[in-house]
């Protein structure tokens, strides 16, 4: 009796499983083996370890790695700060509003701001620095990403602080910890679960945002993300693509190994 | 002393600062009659006007909107089935299995869900365009309604169904008159997220549209690497205000269901 009932929920979810899931990786693992005459090859992976695509997959995961360590550097303290202010539960919802905003629209915002008389340049003539070349470098490309990716770290950090007893400081206070080693040897080991989710949430999309590195980058920074949709919906290679998105897959696996929580097991 | 105090508020107040000057930057300047992100002309409403007469604007406006409902009401089905078939798994394989199927793809950047989701609907044949921009947002945002459901059915004690079945209800009874009562901030919650997912989405949507059909997302990236038109900020004003109420909206929904909720869990 109780199996029938189990089994009616479970056919349009594993329907779903099925097709939109297991399907689409299995497909993408399909034709990473097509070149682009339709043949059977290995060619695609031969090329994949050319120094051309092997660079390019080196400089993408820097700049992950270098968005990911700008955004723990301020969320890490905007998120403490936070647990610190008296209604700490709408300040965080004012500070994940921007997030609900259109990804497109904030980045289309900075066309304006390091535009060549934008905002940015008229402060930096005003400082007496003078105007320069801010959209299309490296540097507008990891603000920007900072900048959209900030609540997203933000956001698992505050939640392990807030979690935390604050008993154990008043502890390591009484213990004779100054504020640094209560820090480092109990605030941020207890909070290392929020830095982690944080770091996974940023570092995957880092890695693959490519409407950043169009817009914002302008085609200077080329990550896997950007390869991919460039294969795909501008050399039509779909082999080569789903070859690279093979390979964007394995890493995103071993920064979710590395990053795991081992304590609440799978989620 | 004081000065300790001080700073947090300036650090927290600067991060505030960033988070939303790109956003007022974009709306200050949809007023502006010069036409350009940088020099203030003169106030005008000309950008709104122009946005409401520009029926193909709006036809995609509508779009967006008929495929963010659609989707999410589809998928909050989907959902919240799923998240019942997980609860109901009884071997702890099983239930791990679907959980980790279940977040492939919450975890995996939209490039690899675009790109795998447009070799899948080439291959089976589907036009690309409304049908199938609509698979893919139903697709990705089953399982965020999953995640937000599951909590809910798990902490919902076991005894309640079995009163209600000891009393004589059938199993329909017990899923439409006790279950779904009782997990309904869940489902809105679900709901809720999938609407924002489909909303914001992007990057999949960009793979699978095809060339007759399109969302604002991907009509606000072609826009945009045209260069600055303040049509994208009078949009981009409209959507933040849309934004805040939609917040605000899902602030009191939530709020209000989880009183009478609370209070039955604490019995």
């Amino acid at each position: 009796m109780r199996t029938n009932s189990r089994n009616f929920y479970l056919i349009p979810y594993v329907l779903w499983i099925a097709l939109f899931v297991v399907t689409p990786l299995l497909l993408v693992l399909y034709y990473s083996f097509f070149n682009i005459e339709g043949h059977l090859t290995l060619e695609n992976y031969r090329k994949f370890f050319t120094p051309v695509y092997l660079k390019m997959t080196l400089s993408s995961f820097w700049y992950a790695f270098l968005i990911t360590l700008f955004s723990l550097l301020i969320s890490y303290p905007t998120a403490y700060l936070l647990t610190k202010t008296k209604h700490k539960q709408l300040w965080l919802l004012l500070i994940i509003l921007p997030s609900w905003i259109n990804l497109l629209l904030k980045a289309y915002a900075f066309l304006g701001i390091f535009g060549t008389y934008g905002a940015a340049n008229s402060f930096l003539e005003a400082v007496g620095i003078g105007g320069r070349q801010i959209l299309f470098t490296d540097f507008s490309f990891i603000f920007v990403s900072v900048y959209i990716f900030l609540p997203f770290m933000i956001l698992p950090i505050f939640n392990s602080l807030d979690e935390l007893n604050p008993t154990l400081l008043d502890a390591s206070n009484d213990l004779g910890g100054s504020s640094w080693v209560t820090f480092k040897r109990v605030i941020f080991p207890l909070t290392l679960d929020g830095v982690k989710a944080g770091c996974q949430i940023v570092f995957i999309p880092a890695l693959s945002l490519f409407m950043l590195t169009r817009l914002i980058a302008g085609n200077r920074v080329i990550t896997l993300g950007t390869a991919i949709e460039q294969h795909f919906l501008v050399t039509q290679d779909w082999g080569m693509g789903s070859t690279i998105a093979v390979f964007l897959i394995i890493a995103m696996v071993l920064i979710m190994v590395l990053t795991g929580r081992r304590k609440r097991g799978i989620l | 002393m004081k000065k300790n105090r001080k700073w947090p508020a300036f650090y927290l107040g600067l991060i505030f600062v960033i988070l939303y000057a790109p956003i007022f930057y974009l709306i200050f300047y949809s007023f502006n009659s010069g036409g350009t992100m940088y020099q203030f002309e003169g106030f005008t409403l000309d950008w709104y006007r122009e946005l409401f007469n520009d029926t193909r604007l709006l036809i995609i406006v509508l779009n967006t909107v008929i495929i963010a409902l659609l989707s999410a009401a589809i998928s909050t089905i989907v959902g919240v089935a799923g998240a019942l078939a997980i609860s109901y798994a009884r071997k702890r394989r099983v239930k791990n299995t679907l959980l980790s199927l279940n977040n492939v793809l919450i975890v995996s950047p939209d490039v690899i869900i675009g790109a795998s989701f447009l070799i899948l609907f080439t291959m089976i044949g589907l036009k690309l365009g409304f049908i199938s921009v609509l698979l893919a947002h139903i697709a990705f945002s089953v399982p965020i309604v999953v995640l937000m459901v599951l909590p809910k059915i798990e902490e919902m004690s076991t005894s309640m169904i079995y009163a209600a079945m000891d009393l004589g209800a059938s199993r329909l009874d017990v899923l439409t008159k006790v279950i779904l009562p009782y997990i309904t901030p869940g489902i809105f919650a679900g709901f809720f997220m999938a609407l924002t997912y489909s909303l914001d989405d992007f990057a999949v949507t960009f793979f699978v549209t095809g060339n007759g059909f399109t969302t604002l997302s991907v009509e606000i990236y072609s826009l945009a690497r045209r260069g600055v038109s303040l049509n994208i900020n009078a949009l981009s004003a409209l959507l933040f205000l849309f934004t805040i109420i939609l917040v605000t909206g899902y602030y009191f929904i939530t709020k209000r269901n989880e009183k009478p909720n609370g209070m039955g869990v604490r019995q």
